[in-house]
Parts: C-alpha cells; structure tokens; sequence
C-alpha cells in the first residue's frame, strides 16, 4: 500500500492538494457572503444578518440550503445545451484559475514527492491565468444569450463588451510588473520583490503605483462589481445575465463570481504587495509574534462577547470559537517552528482580505457608472494610462537598470 | 501507451469532433462554441509539445478576443438558426473532389514521413517566451513590425468605416 502511494504521488498529492483549495475557498465565499452583507449592513447603519445563529454566523449555511432546495424551473424556449453548460463554465473557470496562485514561500515533502503551498508551479502562471480569466466571459454571455429573456441578453451583451474592453488595460496594466520581475512566474515575481530584505519598501506598488490602480480598476470590471457592474443593473436589467437562473444554478454564478474576487485579490497581492512576504524588514524578528498578538486578544474579546450573548446556543458557540482562537495564537508563541510556516500564509491571507475588504467597501459607497461612461472611461482613459505606465517603466529601466 | 500519447489522442480527438461539430451545427453560436473547442484543443496540444508561451497565447488571443468578438456578434445580430438549402452544384462537382485531392495529399505526406516523427523540441529550448521575443525582435523583426503595421492599418480602416455611418 505504501509502495503504491510513493509511487503515484505524483497525481495523489495533487487531488488532495485540490480537495483541500476547493473545500476552502467554498467556505471562504460562503462567509465572504455573510462578511458582505455584514459591513454593507454596517456601512448603512443597519445590523444586517444576526437570526440564524449568533451574529448571523450560520446564515451561510442556511442559505446553501435554501439553494439546493429551491425549486429549479427551466424558462420557455431556452437553448438547452448553452442554459445548462453556462453556469458550470463559469464556476470552472472560475475555481481553475485559483490553480496557479502560490500561497507561500514553503516547498515541502509528502510520501516522497516534493511540493509546495498551491496546487500548479507553472513558469508562465500569469498567463495561464489570464488565458482562464479571458475564457470566462463565455459563461456570462452564454447565460445571457440561452436563457431567451431580452434583461438577460442585454445583460450577456453587456458584461461580453466589458470584459472585452477591460482585459486590454488588466493585461496591460501588468506588464510594468513583468518588466520589472522579467518573469512570467507569479513565485518568482513574489521572490522578486525580497529586494535586499527591506520588507515594504521593494514591493512592487511604489515604482508600479500606476500600474497598480490600472489594475485594480480593470480587474474589478472584469469581475462585474459594483461600479462596473452594468451586466447586473437591476434598476434596469432586473437581474442582467442570471435573471433567468434560479437554484444551484444561481448559486454557481454567484459562488464564481466571489472566487474570481479572491482570485483578484490573490493577484494583486502577488503582483504589487509582495504576496507572501512580510511588510516588515527581514531583521524584525519580533515581528513573527505578530499572527499571536492579533489572534490571542481577538479571541478573548469574542469569548467576552459571547458570554454576554442573548441565547444560550451563542453563549455556548462564541466562547468556544473564542477559545479556540485564542489557543491557536497561544501554541504559535508555544511552537516557534510552526510559527515560522504561518508567516507566509499569514501574511498573504492578511492582504488578500483587504482587498476583499476594499471590495465590499465600494460596494457600500459608490454609485453604478453609466453605460457610455463606462466604454469611454475604459478606452479613453484606461487603456492610454496603462500603455502610458509601460512606456514609462520600459524607459526608467533602460535608465537606470534594474527597478 | 505512454501519458503523452494518451493525452495527444484525446485532445485530437476532441479537435477533430470541434472541428466537425462546427459544420454540422444548425445554430450560429453552436458552431462559434465547437470552433472554441477546437481552439482550446489546439492549446493543449502546444503545451503537449512544451510549447506553453504559444499554448497561452492561443487561448488568450483566439479562445478570448476573437472568438469573443464572434459571439458577441452573433449575439447582438441576433442570428436564427440556419435554414437547410438544396446543395450547390459547386458544392457536389468541385467540393468533393477537392476534399479527395486533400485527403489524399495528407495521407501521402504522413506515409512518405516513414519511421519515428522527429522529437518535439525540449521545452525552453525554442518555447521559452524570452527565446521566442529575441527571435522575434532580432531574426524576424521586418515581418513582426510590417504585420503590427497591417494591424494599425486595419484598426484605422475600422475607425473610418465606423464614423461614416453617423
């Protein structure tokens, strides 16, 4: 049994390796939903979602049931094929592109087969990724066209001419990084910007900040969020492209939509804030406490709070979170080995949650574009900045050398 | 049979059932799907040869922007399905001797290649993005620039026809 493991590792460590991805990142969007719904409750001083479980922690969980339950009507003279294909397109798109992304520096070995923190190490990975994300909009647009509903189609023709549109500057915007980095490998642009150990200042935002904005707009429209999320305007489209989807259906999209978010996030982590590395000089070692100083504090807080909840199911539930946080800060401090191998991980997961953050929060304050707006704001002012920023990077390296 | 050759074999096959699907497709987008298949078939066979710059790009430049365009052209022509004609009698006398013609001179050139196929090039050799820029930019540099100009050309010929019709 053991021989045969050692043997055809090569493919098991990988399907466990993807099980594990999978599993997580399903978790993490059902609670980016709750998170969601949360802060934007937050922002419009309302309490968002606290009735099933405390503080609305197993809302999630309630909807996902709800979804499979739903019934699932298929609409009138739909085109069947491309109905049902869409939203698994999408939803495998979308969790493909994840494939690429390294989450820390660590490689390591299982039964013998050498690996690392994410399941492909490709040398051309960025653009794998953007092969994925250029594929994606078939999902959308075939969504919008099979589903025969008129919000549906022009939702589909919609988010087919932004996507088309905003890929140029995304692609663009990243090729500062690539001149800088001179790899296409999303690992050794991270390990690029160790610089000489100086922690933030080599990062790539400060001679990329261009660049950076570029990005982050582009990428956003890609996602089809709020401001850029015309394909689902349901002032005006009811619900755009998925209008016609109810059930798991939906569900898919929805799921594929906050996977392309983290995958954003991922990115712009890895491109511009040093992916894995840690703000701080290399020197501070102290600094490595920091994933306990945080954890230790936050989980006596939400045992205190808990303690003082209005059930007796939150009384039970939050102090056991609660202790269970605090104890994992503590076995850090206790463990320095094991603390060593957070760092990575820490930090990447710390600046991928930002963006996320920063995700939701514009979606709390900013209003939809206007269609021409939008068309006009992505080639006559996106496009031209990008071109502009790789014109100024490829000048400033020619220069002065290495950025 | 080796994993390469396994995979060669499905990704072929699955080229070849694109590339039929698309004719014998009665719908518009139907067709544009199967042609994606094909494109998508096409990349997985360049990164079988190690070719995994070209692989990319083929799936970015053809799978995402033209066969975007084409759907979103179907699309937004709202196009019908197509209606079986009676066969053109250009179609019956020239097509098919045409496509024995085809058949055969491919048949010819695979049994003339006697023994082994030649190796596909180790990867990096030729494939890496930065060998394949040097060529480009060094070796080949007067196509590479007349065909960014053919490009230009083609861009501002679009720009004109478009602002006429206003």
């Amino acid at each position: 049994m053991n021989e045969f493991l050692t043997q055809y590792a090569f493919i098991i460590v990988p399907i466990i390796k993807i099980a594990i991805l999978v599993l997580l990142v399903l978790t993490v969007d059902a609670y980016l939903t709750w998170i969601e719904r949360k802060v934007i409750a937050h922002i419009q001083a309302r309490w968002g979602p606290h009735r099933v479980g405390p503080h609305g922690l197993l809302q999630p969980l309630a909807d996902g049931l709800k979804f499979i339950f739903k019934e699932d009507p298929l609409p009138a003279n739909v085109d069947k094929a491309a109905y049902f294909l869409a939203p698994f397109l999408t939803l495998m798109l979308a969790l493909t592109s994840l494939a690429v992304i390294p989450f820390g520096p660590q490689r390591f070995k299982v039964l013998g087969y050498e690996t690392h923190v994410g399941i492909a190490d490709v040398n051309i990975s960025l653009l794998v990724l953007f092969a994925i994300t250029a594929l994606g909009v078939y999902g959308i647009a075939l969504a919008g066209w099979a589903s025969n509903s008129k919000y549906s189609l022009l939702g589909g023709l919609r988010s087919s001419a932004q996507m088309i549109s905003y890929e140029l500057a995304l692609t663009l915007s990243v090729v500062g990084v690539l001149l800088i980095a001179g790899d296409f490998s999303l690992r050794s642009i991270v390990e690029h910007q160790t610089g000489t150990g100086r922690g933030l200042l080599s990062w790539n935002i400060f001679p990329q900040f261009i660049g950076f904005l570029c990005f982050f707009i582009a990428a956003i429209a890609e996602t089809n969020r709020v401001p850029f999320d015309l394909p689902e305007a349901e002032s005006e489209l009811v619900a755009g492209f998925h209008t016609e989807y109810a059930s798991m259906k939906f569900a898919m999209f929805f799921i594929a939509e906050y996977t392309s978010m983290i995958t954003i996030s991922c990115l712009a982590t890895i491109l511009f804030f040093g992916g894995w590395l840690s703000p701080f000089p290399v020197t501070w070692t102290f600094t490595h406490y920091l994933p306990s100083v945080l954890l230790i504090p936050f989980g006596l807080w939400v045992i205190f709070d808990g303690m003082r909840y209005e059930n007796l199911f939150g009384r039970i539930l939050l102090p056991g979170v609660g202790t269970a946080l605090a104890a994992i800060g503590a076995a850090l401090i206790v463990f320095p080995m094991i603390n060593d191998i957070v760092q990575g991980p820490f930090w990447f997961l710390a600046k991928v949650f930002t963006f996320l953050f920063v995700y939701i929060w514009m979606r709390g304050t900013l209003p939809r574009f206007r269609y021409d707006q939008l068309m006009s704001f992505g080639w006559k002012f996106l496009l031209p900045v990008s071109i502009a920023n790789v014109v100024l990077t490829a000048v400033a390296i020619l220069m002065w050398g290495k950025l | 049979m080796t994993a390469p050759l396994l995979i060669f074999f499905v990704l072929a096959t699955l080229a070849v059932l694109g590339a039929v699907s698309l004719i014998l497709q009665r719908h518009p987008i139907h067709s544009a799907l199967s042609l994606i298949v094909v494109m998508v078939a096409l990349a997985g066979l360049y990164l079988l040869m190690g070719a995994e710059f070209v692989a990319a790009v083929q799936i970015i430049v053809y799978g995402g922007a033209i066969m975007v365009l084409f759907v979103f052209v179907i699309m937004l022509l709202n196009a019908e399905e197509e209606e079986r004609t009676n066969f053109s009698k250009l179609a019956t006398y020239a097509g098919i001797p045409l496509a024995v013609a085809m058949t055969g001179l491919i048949a010819a050139a695979i049994a003339r290649s006697s023994g082994a196929l030649p190796a596909p090039a180790p990867s990096g050799a030729l494939t890496s993005t930065k060998t394949l820029s040097m060529l480009l930019f060094s070796e080949f540099v007067y196509p590479f620039e007349l065909t960014s100009f053919l490009i230009l050309v083609a861009i501002l010929g679009a720009i004109v026809l478009a602002q006429r019709e206003s």
